[in-house]
């Protein structure tokens, strides 16, 4: 029995499960009169922790991905159960016992590696970003951060280096790039630059302080920092050392953008964003005192600034950025408003380290033509404040 | 700011000596950039020694990539009316009897239609052998035979328009087909910086 978003009202008891484990349940009405905690012996320690029965932050799912409720959280670390998901068959089903990386092509030495040689090599943990390409929906006025581009999350992840891999089987010094693929349905497979993996490429095994959840590539993937969520092939299982792409379907059908008459490929950075989370659809405001907050990235390095109109993009105040402000991370950003009580549009625009500025839709379009499809649209998002305090997306047409 | 005025003046006293320092550790810490290089290589080892040689025979078993230049392409070969039979049994009921339908993919391109498929936006050839073996059928992954996928192909492409219906498609020549969206793609061009594109 479990009672979301009626906090005002509930109660909380205690039950314990036929596991064993106790968990708290809310109840509601009368019962409350026996809800004053300080009457109440509370549970005792367990072995497992659970999230406050009030508080149930939900994915969105579709058949071929799921979105993170970026409205309903805090700071900048997703937590692990609510990354977004894409994958293109199904999540499979790996034991880490028989799990092999086979590292093989133009390298000295072809190896295989099982799970714990991986976890032998010096390791480390970073906090990056991690965003699918084709995040972004509009088109509707009742649509929230998540709709609209909740294909992006972020996670402290543990892994080894591939460049120590690549030292250890050692790599040819003419190697240029490299085929990543999984052990998923979809075989996915992609041609990655040898160079990013030696500039802060890795094999990751970790995530958020435990082991991978299985879809985000348990029991081993590739983490590439800042760059399109497809690169950084899930439940990775070998690893082709070349001079050439192979020319994969996720790099050629997909996973690239009609610029003009023309189709670009191989853009693998994630350029500079920023949404706002809050006040957003269906947030309803009060006149008087409102922080704006959101969160920015850039796939180039760090977030320089983040500015924050309120009349409509006339003009731009700078929001504070929440430090210490870390290359190719989500970076919370907050704006204190005083609002008027009249009707407006307020959004976000991110500049990065590289002088990038968070183009509008418009902008986009100008750059790429009419028929830019869905990839890498990092448009500013606007959303209206109604006079009535409620919250809708300004809707934009992509096409 | 005051210290700015008096810098030379502090600097020469030496007054600022701790905080120079202070400077020059921050600085340091933030141009190394790198917790990324936990040790730089050369304090690593030049081997660890860990995992073990892969033999010939392993990587055979998994090494089913194919590069534009033919490379992985297995023996074998195919028919379009074999891959007529097959598509029709195997995959029409996804990707349509003619493969415009749907419901899913598109993968006959026409000249009526801008809507992206094989044969006016794929670039190589290789890839739908490539892609045809790894991942379909969607609800049968891994499951066709070489053979069958040369078959596919070979009715895949005619369909599309780029090869003739009496081709026996096989590792020499599914190379050589010209497709005519390869002239299309260009590599990123986006840098950073002010620019949009
Ligand atoms: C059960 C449904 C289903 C069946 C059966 C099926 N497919 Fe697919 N096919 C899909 C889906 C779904 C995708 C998209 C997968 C993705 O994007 O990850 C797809 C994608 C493709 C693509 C790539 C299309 C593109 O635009 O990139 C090709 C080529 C393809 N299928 C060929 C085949 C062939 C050949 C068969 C028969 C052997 C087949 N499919 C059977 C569902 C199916």
């Amino acid at each position: 029995m479990l009672l979301g978003g009626m906090a005002a009202t509930a109660a909380t008891v205690l039950l314990k499960q036929s596991s064993g484990q106790v968990v708290q349940t809310a109840l509601s009405g009368n019962r409350l009169l026996l809800h004053d905690p300080t009457k109440v012996l509370g549970p005792m320690p367990s072995q497992l922790g659970s999230r406050s029965p009030y508080e149930q932050p939900l994915r969105k799912p579709t058949d071929t991905s799921s979105r993170t409720p970026l409205q309903d959280l805090y700071g900048t670390i997703t937590p692990s159960d609510l990354h977004f998901e894409r994958h293109h068959g199904g999540i499979p089903a790996i034991d880490p016992q028989r799990y092999e990386l086979l590292i093989h092509g133009m390298v000295e030495r072809p190896t295989v590696f099982t799970l714990a040689d991986l976890k032998r090599f010096p390791s480390l943990s970073r906090i990056f970003f991690l965003e699918c390409s084709g995040n972004f929906r509009s088109g509707k006025e009742k649509m929230t951060p998540q709709d609209i581009c909740g294909l992006t999350s972020q996670s402290e992840w543990t892994g080894v280096l591939l460049s120590t891999l690549f030292r250890e089987v050692g790599i040819h010094p003419k190697a240029t790039w490299f085929l990543a693929e999984g052990s998923d349905a979809a075989v996915m497979t992609r041609s990655i630059p040898v160079n990013k993996a030696l500039e802060d490429g890795m094999i990751a095994f970790a995530q958020n302080g435990e082991a991978l959840r299985p879809a985000q590539g348990y029991p081993a993937r590739l983490l590439l920092p800042g760059w399109e969520g497809n690169t950084s092939v899930k439940w990775i299982r070998r690893i082709e050392v070349s001079d050439q792409p192979f020319m994969t379907r996720e790099e050629t059908s997909k996973y690239t953008e009609q610029v003009g008459d023309k189709v670009r490929q191989f853009s693998f950075v994630m350029d500079a964003r920023s949404v706002i989370t809050f006040p957003t659809y269906p947030a309803v405001v009060q006149k008087g005192w409102i922080e704006i907050r959101g969160i920015a990235w850039s796939g180039r390095g760090k977030i320089a600034k983040v500015e924050i109109s309120t009349d409509a993009g006339k003009t731009w105040q700078p929001a504070q950025l929440g430090g210490p402000v870390l290359d190719k991370a989500h970076t919370a950003f907050r704006y204190l408003w005083l609002w008027d009580g009249k009707a407006t549009e307020i959004m976000s625009r991110a500049v990065d380290e590289t002088g990038y500025t968070q183009p509008t839709l418009a902008q986009l379009k100008k750059a790429r033509g009419n028929n830019m499809g869905g990839y890498h649209l990092n448009s500013i998002i606007a959303w209206q404040i109604k006079s009535d305090g409620s919250v809708l997306l300004v809707p934009e047409n992509t096409r | 700011m005051y210290l700015r005025k008096n810098l030379p003046q502090q600097l020469a006293t030496g007054r600022l000596l701790p905080l120079c320092l202070l400077v020059l550790l921050a600085v340091g810490c933030a141009q190394k950039k790198d917790d990324a290089q936990p040790l730089a290589n050369k304090q690593l080892p030049s081997r660890f020694g860990f995992g073990r040689p892969a033999t010939a025979a392993q990587i055979a078993a998994v090494d089913i990539d194919v590069r534009p230049d033919g490379q992985g392409l297995p023996p074998g070969s195919g028919t379009v009316p074999e891959g007529r039979a097959i598509y029709a049994t195997k995959c029409a009921s996804c990707h349509g009897a003619t493969g415009v339908e749907g419901p899913y993919n598109r993968l006959v391109s026409s000249d009526t239609s801008r809507a992206k498929a094989i044969g006016n936006y794929w670039p190589y050839a290789t890839t739908l052998f490539d892609y045809i073996r790894r991942a379909m059928p969607f609800n049968a992954p891994g499951s066709l035979s070489n053979d069958e996928v040369y078959h596919l192909t070979a009715y895949l492409l005619h369909a599309n328009g780029l090869v003739a219906a009496d081709i026996e498609m096989n590792a020499a020549n599914l190379p050589k087909v010209v497709m005519p969206a390869e002239d299309l793609f260009f590599p990123d061009d986006r840098t950073g910086g002010a620019e949009i594109r």
